[in-house]
């Protein structure tokens, strides 16, 4: 949910681009980090640990810790906390460490 | 290609943007990296009026410090930024490697490195605490202050220093309720202003208290507290449930200090400053005579006293550069001073003695 008053800020936003998750469509504004337009649209987890598959989402979210690492483009391992939107991008749930190609 | 400059800063917060400020000042060709979309650091979702005097924009609110700091060098010739760049290296020739955007490595070989890192949030053990829902307080902020972007519909805040107060505070402004902050201490950590603010809105503040478990399989729908004893231990009968749909950390920081290992700084563990910090001396040199530090990679204090330092570790790598710098002495005093009344009363206490065990009188 996005805030919409607030006492001090005011919030620039980008234009609005669409973006999938997991093949399904999904809206965001450009610039914004991916898990800010995810977590918008209520959805927390972001990847499934490696040993145990627990649900992960991020904990940080300055890219320090690691716990919100997505398959952005066929690219695994990128952390969608401080990776920006744009408009197109094919972003997967990551289940263990991703596969390079 | 390998960029030659007489001052790289890595990290562009308080202390970094200000030890550039003093350096470019001084006519230094200066870089400075940083990971990030923006330079700021964490000012950028600071949205309370700071404290400290007129030096450190006391009664200024943090998102607007950071362009403060930028006034009158943002379009110098001599200060170059690289933002969502990460140092990845730093080797014995001096060059530090960094990679641009995930995938670029670009290069670099200063004469003087200024380490200005930060810190990073700190966890604390129980089950659960893996969670999606589970945030540190900084990723509230981040979340809500810069992104607008509510982090959920409930907290319960776990620490009542001035982190997790100043964040209730600010998750109640932007509209999302706190049912309680949870304190394992005796006391309230933070300063009473904070407190009070947040308690007379009705917030209870539970000290001797800490969180057991949080409850949810895919994501958090509540937590289990308990009392605890004297030795920290919960309480049998006093566990309760609280209804909140996330959970903030507030418990501490811990300095980013890597490329200090890898300067080959001498490091010692200093528990008041959280962590291992290297050794420093009043200029802010460490015992690695081209690598300064500044801010909370040397311990965890104040944004206020981050730029102080970053304007000392700044002025002190200039002049060790030979920079002409007429009014040298009587600008270290005063900000030495500066220093001093920052760290001053029974509220700097920690950071003295923290600080005392790492501060070298001379180096080397």
């Amino acid at each position: 949910m996005r805030i919409v008053e607030h006492p001090i800020l005011k919030f620039e936003r980008g234009r609005k681009v669409a973006f999938t998750l997991d093949g399904k469509p999904m809206e965001g504004f450009e610039g914004e980090p991916i898990a800010s337009a995810l977590h918008d649209a209520g959805v927390t987890t972001l990847s499934y640990s490696i040993r145990h598959k627990r649900p992960r989402g991020f904990f940080c979210a300055i890219g320090h810790c690691s716990s919100c690492l997505m398959e952005v483009d066929g690219r695994p391992n990128v952390r969608v906390c401080t990776e920006p939107l744009r408009e197109g991008m094919v972003v997967k749930t990551q289940s263990g460490k991703g596969v390079l190609r | 290609m390998i960029r030659e400059c007489d001052v790289l800063i890595i990290g562009g917060g308080p202390a970094g943007l200000a030890s550039a400020r003093e350096a470019v000042k001084a006519g230094c060709s200066t870089v400075v990296l940083d990971d990030a979309m923006e330079l700021g650091g964490q000012l950028v979702k600071q949205t309370h009026k700071f404290f400290g005097s007129e030096m450190e924009y006391a009664g200024v609110r943090g998102i607007w410090i950071a362009e403060k700091l930028l006034d009158g060098i943002a379009g110098s010739p001599l200060f170059t930024p690289y933002l969502r760049t990460t140092a990845s290296g730093l080797y014995e020739d001096g060059v530090v490697t960094a990679l641009f955007e995930d995938r670029e490595v670009l290069k670099f070989r200063p004469k003087k490195l200024i380490i200005a890192t930060g810190a990073m949030e700190k966890t604390i053990p129980f089950p659960g605490n893996d969670l999606p829902g589970v945030y540190g307080a900084g990723a509230v902020q981040t979340l809500m202050n810069v992104y607008g972007v509510m982090p959920g519909k409930r907290c319960l805040m776990v620490g009542a220093g001035n982190i997790g107060l100043i964040v209730s505070y600010q998750l109640l402004q932007a509209g999302v309720e706190v049912s309680a902050v949870i304190e394992g201490m005796d006391r309230v950590g933070g300063y009473w202003v904070h407190a009070s603010k947040i308690a007379r809105l009705g917030i209870p503040i539970l000290t001797r208290t800490t969180i057991l478990k949080a409850l949810g399989e895919e994501f958090v729908t509540g937590a289990l507290i308990a009392d605890i004893d004297e030795n920290w231990q919960p309480i049998a009968g006093t566990e309760r449930e609280v209804d909140c749909d996330f959970i903030c950390l507030a418990v501490g920081l811990l300095p980013l200090v890597e490329l200090f290992y890898l300067a080959e700084c001498e490091m010692k563990y200093v528990h008041k400053l959280g962590g291992d910090v290297p050794l420093r001396d009043a200029t802010m040199r460490t015992t690695n005579p081209n690598v300064y530090v500044a801010g909370d990679s040397g311990g965890i204090e104040e944004a206020s006293s981050a730029m102080v330092e970053g304007a000392i570790a700044g002025l002190c790598s200039a002049k060790s550069l030979g920079a002409a710098i007429p009014d040298f002495d009587e600008r270290f005093a005063r900000l030495s001073d500066e220093l001093a009344e920052l760290r001053c009363g029974p509220v700097g206490e920690h950071i003295r003695r923290g600080l005392a065990e790492c501060t070298m009188e001379e180096l080397l």
